[in-house]
């Protein structure tokens, strides 16, 4: 959200201080620090989980390896939704896998982020077919779009170093409400 | 309100420690059944399975494995593709081993209609399902010791499996989804500097698999976590359907590349590794010695690498499109075409099953033409299908924490399983 339209929404309570309505945001002269502060803690620990589907989960595993290292980036896979605060969906969505994923993502803490990783999961790809998911945008609202069938892990590295600039030029969004 | 149910809670635990039931028979010591679900989300189901365990206390009483996770209806989708085109999706089916996907299609269609593929080309294939016979092992032995508790190994083994897919993608192109094999041969030929970095590959590769030899085989903790544990007997693994490493590693001695030789098996010696026990560490021990041998098997094809074309002349659909600069010189765009409908018409009529040693086990292709262009019906018979099935035969009885071990051992795709 930009921050124009962010300042239409705010309700001024006291000099200098301003409130969104339904928000726990507290705008204030120290918005640019604090909101430095918190896009670089998100930034720094970027915890995807581990949601391998099909064949981009080969190359999402190639990247935590040896050889592309995504630990220097701060990004530790871990197995459980609960821990994580980014979910890279790597290959085809079934139907039948959907209502998993989508009550995967809906586990997460907020904020919450979603890279749609390879042809499959980003249209559908190849597969037009009467079982697959056309897109997994249907479901959850998805951040980085990456394209690729699969992917290269150098691509995937890119997408979370894009989606990690993104995360630094957010605002006000410190509290539970995105 | 609060303080009135505190008051009912405290009065409840009194008198239930007053009241102490005894067992008095022997029906009273019995625990209950829990049923427990595990999957479809879970980082040691290699993929999108879905387990319904039956458990008393941590014993697996029954198990129920629950597929279609990842069913993408690639046999259908193969019934509207002519038969060229659904080559693409055969990579799809076993992604961590395209090649031999792809070269198992191949194979099946050239016999269907009598399609001879050259000797080189065959060479050439042979090197690559060998290549990714590795591969797939490699990454089988990773995820099996990342899940199993040995960190190391994962990184170790990424580092040669990094490697090959490199000399893959210094042919094809593409790392993963190599798309390599063609009706009537392959698509393109390899480069000497193909052939020299593969030979300095299989001159390091043995040494490296001693390396993860080292952290494992006779590693107290691994031998604790796979002696014993999945053990089916020969007998019953034929009966189940088991093929590959799986059933090689309860002693029976199968395997397609040295019974019904197909490319250039013919052309190379090598052993086949047997087990004795069908337990998670025979599978191991097999599908360690296959390493070594898919080593040796490369080295003997570069040794006799014949020249020759890639391509047979009859080969459908073969014909690289002609880029636009050469479609000027031509003089028009329909003279380029011309050059293009080299397609063959594939209008036999009949069926075949056509099955092949891929590294899970075979790969068997049934194909039915009704002579339209497009296959009437394509039918895969996939390993790890076959093998999920066996999967509560050899866990009833064993842990809940030897799941993950098991599910490891017997080497699934989901992607092949459910198509």
């Amino acid at each position: 959200m930009s921050e124009n339209g962010v300042k239409e929404k705010q309700i001024e309570i006291a000099d200098g201080v301003n409130v969104i309505p339904e928000a726990n945001a507290i705008v204030s002269p120290l918005d640019k620090a604090i909101n430095w502060v918190v896009n670089w803690g998100r930034t720094s620990s970027l915890w995807p989980m581990t949601f391998g589907l099909a064949c981009c989960a080969i190359e999402m595993m190639a990247v935590g390896a040896a050889h592309n290292d995504l630990d220097r980036f701060g990004i530790l896979f871990r197995a459980s939704p609960r821990q994580a605060d980014l979910m890279i969906v790597a290959g085809t969505v079934t139907l039948k896998m959907a209502p998993v994923l989508r009550r995967v993502y809906d586990q997460m803490p907020q904020p919450r982020y979603v890279i749609s990783m390879g042809s499959c999961a980003n249209s559908g790809g190849i597969f037009n077919t009467y079982s697959v998911l056309q897109g997994v945008d249907q479901i959850v609202p998805v951040d980085v779009y990456l394209p690729g069938c699969p992917p290269r892990p150098e691509a995937l590295l890119h997408a979370l170093l894009y989606l990690q600039q993104k995360i630094k030029k957010e605002g006000l969004v410190w509290g539970a409400w995105r | 309100m609060g303080s009135m149910e505190i008051k009912d809670i405290k009065e409840q635990i009194l008198t239930s420690q007053n009241v102490c039931i005894l067992p008095e028979t022997e029906e009273d010591l019995e625990t209950k059944e829990m049923i427990l679900n595990m999957g479809p989300q879970h980082p040691a189901t290699h993929g999108v399975l879905r387990l319904v365990l039956k458990l008393d206390g941590e014993e697996i009483v029954d198990m129920e494995p629950h597929i279609g996770y990842l069913h993408r209806g690639i046999e259908k989708l193969m019934e509207s593709k002519t038969y060229a085109q659904a080559l693409p999706l055969t990579d799809r089916l076993d992604y961590i081993s395209s090649p031999a996907n792809n070269t198992a299609y191949a194979i099946a269609i050239e016999k269907l209609f009598g399609i001879e593929a050259p000797i080189r080309a065959k060479f050439i294939r042979t090197i690559f399902c060998e290549m990714s016979r590795i591969c797939s092992h490699l990454l089988w032995l990773a995820t099996h010791s990342l899940d199993i508790g040995a960190m190391t190994v994962f990184l170790y083994c990424f580092r040669e499996r990094e490697w090959l897919l490199d000399l893959f993608e210094m042919t094809v192109g593409a790392r993963l989804l190599t798309n390599f094999a063609r009706i009537g041969g392959v698509r393109c030929d390899i480069s000497p500097e193909f052939v020299q970095g593969l030979r300095e590959f299989t001159k390091v590769f043995p040494s490296r698999v001693q390396e993860y030899e080292t952290l494992l085989t006779k590693n107290p903790i691994w031998l604790e976590r796979t002696v014993g544990i999945a053990q089916i007997s020969a007998e019953d693994a034929l009966n189940w359907g088991l093929t590959g490493p799986c059933l090689r590693g309860s002693g029976v001695d199968y395997d397609l590349r040295r019974d019904c030789p197909y490319d250039a098996y013919p052309y190379v010696k090598f052993h086949v590794p047997l087990g004795k026990n069908g337990d998670v560490y025979d599978r191991y021990l097999c599908r360690m010695e296959e390493l070594r041998q898919s080593n040796e098997i490369i080295k003997q094809l570069l040794d006799q690498l014949p020249d020759g074309q890639t391509v047979a002349d009859d080969a459908p659909d073969l014909v690289i499109p002609t880029p636009p600069r050469q479609v000027e010189a031509a003089g028009s765009v329909a003279s380029a075409f011309i050059t293009l409908s080299k397609e063959r018409k594939m209008i036999n009529t009949g069926d075949l099953y056509s099955a092949v040693e891929v590294p899970k086990g075979e790969l068997g292709i049934y194909v039915v033409s009704d002579g339209s262009g497009k296959p009437y019906r394509l039918r895969l018979r996939t390993p790890s299908f076959v093998h999920i099935s066996a999967m509560p035969v050899l866990s009833i009885g064993h842990m809940v924490a030897d799941i993950i071990a098991i599910i490891g051992s017997i080497d699934i795709v989901l992607g092949e399983s459910d198509k």
